[in-house]
């Protein structure tokens, strides 16, 4: 049966530039001299280390171990020797630095004991265990930990598992090379995400400008039941994990939800890939196919190790002369890289060489016509030109309802604009601004929380106290009047332990003048707050002189004088 | 700045769009020198140098890079429509101040380019018809082509021109059915009146025609909408045909209606302006709608022959409001503004 497609709104069409890439296959890419591994690779914690310089690794050895269950597992590349754990910058639009692992490898690509595991006879929660402890994160770019994203949702299964095969940005042709020739590993890894999820329906959803990796794809799943291979118009962002989403199912899921809740999830062919790799072949994920292209002498895919140098994989392809930089990703959504030093991550699907012939500047930025061009291209059905206003007039709460966190910054709306207007930026910084807010309201919540909390702690251990007095002079106003009786009567242990026995009269009236002095200390204490504390030893020396001198004073008032003046 | 994402943009700019827009002007002006004489070409040269001069002028004020935004082509949009608007022998002043105002006015004293709330030609029209309506009703007469002859009047060389202006037809028919005693009807004065054609005013139809055509190429170059052009057009002649169906004596048709006056230009021209329309699908429908009423209503029992300036302006007021209430479902949010969770 052919899945029937539903349209998702806007989009745009940009030259793809997929042939570039595409004329030859994957390359496995040289060792490099040395091997740099983040420690943080997902959208989550920063795992641990666990080795120490000069330690010798396996290929495939875990390095770090995931932080909480928002995080995975951190794996070395190769075996050889770790040279240091130490900061380094990331492919990070921000520039941001982390703790990676350096590795010099010793050229023996020595594996670990690789474990194959049976799929079939694992539970599902064993299965993200492993997923987890592989490293397994999403490999479309955002690295989002596998293993979390197949928590059934409330009706305990995901009826719906989507494989985006779509790539839909112009340039990238990774996903594309790797159904081409690894469809069959696809396939099983798309198995083994079935099996944990335990889906009903597999739709694998591909762009349909990729003719050959749907002949692949569709090869590959004959034999299967319930997989199918839907090829989807070819119009960017297709790929976009909710795009693809509601052309396969008509499912669409708003920001802030999940797809298990609406019985749906979407994996990218390169994560069921790594999947197959690590559950049937027991290896961590340690590699990515990265795609090479733009203005470079010999474009092409290479399997890489992550942590290999950027500037080892550009020698590969030779870039053009008169590159003026390289975009991590593709040129609709993907960052300018601050250096080109950095290590491959599993993020990076794509380096691209950007030249101003190949990407020419947009023009001057002109005030907005509100032509509506940017609203027609919005797939997520936003008004990106108002948007663009309450973000410039910091309106942050119009923004917010007008749904400016539904954006996915796809970039279509400023490709279109006719006015060069940067808009995605002007919603990264309404984003950003309002996060900001958030946190600084929540802190200041937090705070006033404390405040209160310690406002009642004082308050009931005060009455606790006057509690216990009251019941302590109750019992030895009773033991007065009762003579020899003891306190049986007191109310609370606590003030029963103070007071194990009150047999005379004498001990009693004792507790009494004691109560009553303690209360006293503590009505002083409570009413009068101190505002001589915390001063400086000098501060606090001259105080002391002065209430010396006053309380001389009070003595020498005291004394009559001797003479009437 | 070419750090962030998109890399890539589509080579298109407001400049494009502004000369698109003049471009399908090109084909009505023809046909309107073909009819009424090259008097029209040069009133948009008049208003064109106002424009321009009065650009650069505001520009150079409000210190905004001039060569910029004055090579955007909005400036010559706004003066195009308000001498394809204004009578082709109106004298010279008018069209020069009037254009200045438009600019100055209407488009910088609002924050210029992409900040007027009310269309800049709309503006200029309004405030002369009410300031000099006895100038801004004189229409050549037809057959009255001769380019001397216009001239002489435009700049004003010559007194002889009562001789040579007429009603428009929409003018006219307004006029004598307003007329109790003349016991006039639609079909009675359409057939009397020198200025009718065979379906609009003589020569009006076929102007009309060639801006539908230039119309319908914005549409195809998607610089516009059907939104707007079709809300217009459908409802004015809606109206129009009720009533004329109803009383087909003291109402004109739907055809003579929406070929006559400024329907055609405005439907294409005037109210798919982006800047001062409404900007969402529902939106552009209640706007156009709205003129397509209002520009009926003055036509038919106002006091101006053409209600399209003050239809256009009156709902450009409405514009924030509409916008508002308009707002279509965000993605996965449909549901929920229907009542319900998916």
């Amino acid at each position: 049966m052919l899945a029937s497609l539903f349209k998702f709104r806007g989009g745009v069409k940009p030259a793809s530039h997929k042939d570039e890439s595409t004329r030859a296959p994957i390359v496995r890419a040289p060792l490099p001299a040395r091997l740099v591994v983040p420690l943080r690779q997902s959208a989550g914690g920063t795992p641990l280390p666990l080795v120490k310089a000069g330690q010798k690794v396996l290929k495939g050895e875990r390095i770090g171990a995931p932080e909480g269950s928002f995080s995975a597992a951190i794996h070395a590349p190769t075996s050889g020797t770790v040279l240091s754990i130490e900061h380094r910058m990331l492919p990070h639009p921000s520039g941001l630095s982390a703790p990676c692992v350096v590795i010099e490898p010793d050229g023996e690509e020595r594996w670990i004991e690789r474990v194959p595991a049976n799929y079939a006879a694992e539970s599902p929660d064993a299965l993200r265990d492993l997923l987890r402890d592989s490293g397994i994160v999403g490999l479309g770019g955002a690295t989002f930990p596998s293993h979390l994203k197949l928590k059934p949702g409330a009706s305990g299964r995901i009826g719906n598992l989507i494989v985006n095969g779509a790539e839909c940005e112009p340039w990238i042709t990774c996903d594309d090379l790797l159904m081409r020739e690894r469809a069959g590993d696809i396939v099983r890894g798309i198995a083994i995400l079935r099996h944990i999820a335990s889906a009903e329906r597999v739709l694998i959803g591909i762009e349909d400008n990729k003719p050959q990796a749907i002949a692949a794809m569709r090869a590959a799943t004959a034999r299967s039941e319930g997989i199918e291979v839907v090829p989807v118009p070819t119009r960017y962002p297709a790929g976009g994990e909710k795009q693809l989403i509601r052309v396969l199912t008509g499912i669409e899921i708003p920001y802030g939800r999940i797809g298990p809740e609406f019985g749906v999830q979407c994996f990218n062919v390169g994560t069921a890939w790594s999947v197959h790799r690590a559950v049937e072949l027991g290896e961590p994920l340690v590699s990515r196919i990265v795609t090479l292209t733009g203005n470079v002498e010999r474009p092409g895919n290479f399997e890489v190790l992550i942590g290999t140098p950027i500037d080892d994989l550009l020698a590969l392809v030779g870039p053009k002369g008169d590159t003026d930089r390289y975009v991590m990703g593709g040129p609709m959504m993907g960052f300018t890289l601050p250096r080109t030093d950095l290590p491959v991550t599993k993020a990076a699907n794509c380096i691209l060489a950007a030249s101003p012939a190949l990407f020419p500047p947009p023009g001057q930025e002109m005030p907005c016509i509100r032509c509506g061009a940017c609203t027609r291209a919005c797939p997520a059905e936003l008004q990106p030109h108002e948007l663009y206003w309450f973000s410039r007039a910091k309106n942050f709460g119009k923004a917010q309802e007008y749904h400016i966190f539904d954006c996915i910054e796809c970039g279509c709306c400023a490709y279109v604009c006719p006015s060069n207007i940067r808009l995605v930026d002007y919603y990264r910084f309404a984003k950003t601004s309002m996060r900001a807010l958030e946190r600084e309201k929540n802190a200041s919540d937090a705070a006033r929380l404390r405040f209160e909390f310690r406002n009642f702690r004082t308050e009931r251990e005060q009455k606790e106290k006057a509690e216990r007095l009251a019941a302590k002079t109750a019992a030895a106003r009773q033991a007065i009047a009762g003579g020899e009786k003891p306190a049986a009567a007191a109310p609370s242990p606590a003030a029963a332990e103070q007071t194990p026995a009150l047999p005379h009269l004498d001990e009693a009236k004792k507790a009494l003048i004691a109560a009553a002095v303690e209360r006293a200390r503590a009505q002083k204490e409570g009413v009068q707050p101190k505002n001589t504390d915390n001063l400086a030893p000098e501060k606090q020396a001259e105080i002391r002189e002065i209430e010396a001198r006053r309380a001389k004073v009070r003595e020498i008032a005291k004394t009559p004088p001797e003479e009437p003046v | 700045m070419n750090g962030t994402s998109p890399h890539l943009h589509l080579p298109i700019s407001v400049r494009l769009i502004m000369f698109k827009v003049l471009a399908a002007l090109v084909p009505g002006i023809a046909v309107y020198v073909w009819f009424f004489g090259a008097a029209i070409l040069v009133q948009i040269a008049l208003a064109s140098a106002a424009a321009l001069a009065g650009e650069a002028a505001m520009l150079r004020l409000r210190g905004k890079p001039v060569g910029l935004f004055l090579s955007d082509g909005s400036a010559l949009v706004t003066a195009w429509l308000i001498a394809l608007t204004f009578p082709p022998i109106a004298p010279w002043w008018l069209t020069v101040s009037a254009t200045l105002f438009a600019i100055v006015v209407a488009k910088h004293l609002y924050g210029g380019l992409g900040q007027n709330p009310f269309n800049p030609a709309m503006v200029a029209f309004c405030v002369s018809i009410i300031a000099f309506p006895a100038l801004m009703s004189k229409w050549p007469a037809v057959g009255f082509t001769d380019f001397s002859a216009q001239m002489a009047v435009v700049f004003q060389s010559q007194s002889a021109q009562d001789a040579v202006t007429m009603a428009t037809p929409l003018d006219a028919l307004r006029t004598q059915l307003h007329v109790p005693e003349a016991r006039a009807t639609v079909a009675g004065v359409l057939g009397s009146h020198a200025s009718f054609g065979n379906i609009g005013g003589k020569g009006w139809e076929w102007i009309a025609l060639a801006y539908l055509l230039g119309g319908l190429w914005l549409l195809q170059q998607r610089v516009i909408t059907w939104h707007v052009p079709v809300a217009f057009l459908g409802v004015l002649a809606l109206i129009a045909g009720g009533f004329s169906l109803a009383n087909p004596d003291r109402y004109a048709g739907p055809v003579f209606h929406v070929v006559t006056g400024g329907a055609m230009l405005g439907a294409f021209f005037i109210l798919t302006d982006p800047v001062s329309g409404a900007t969402t699908p529902r939106g552009k429908l209640i706007f156009a709608a709205g003129v397509a009423l209002l520009a009926w209503i003055i036509r038919t029992f106002g006091a101006y022959p053409d209600g399209m300036a003050f239809g256009v302006l009156l709902m450009n007021l409405c514009v924030p409001l509409i916008d508002m209430g308009t707002q279509p479902p965000v993605f996965g949010h449909k549901d929920e503004q229907k009542g319900g969770t998916p």
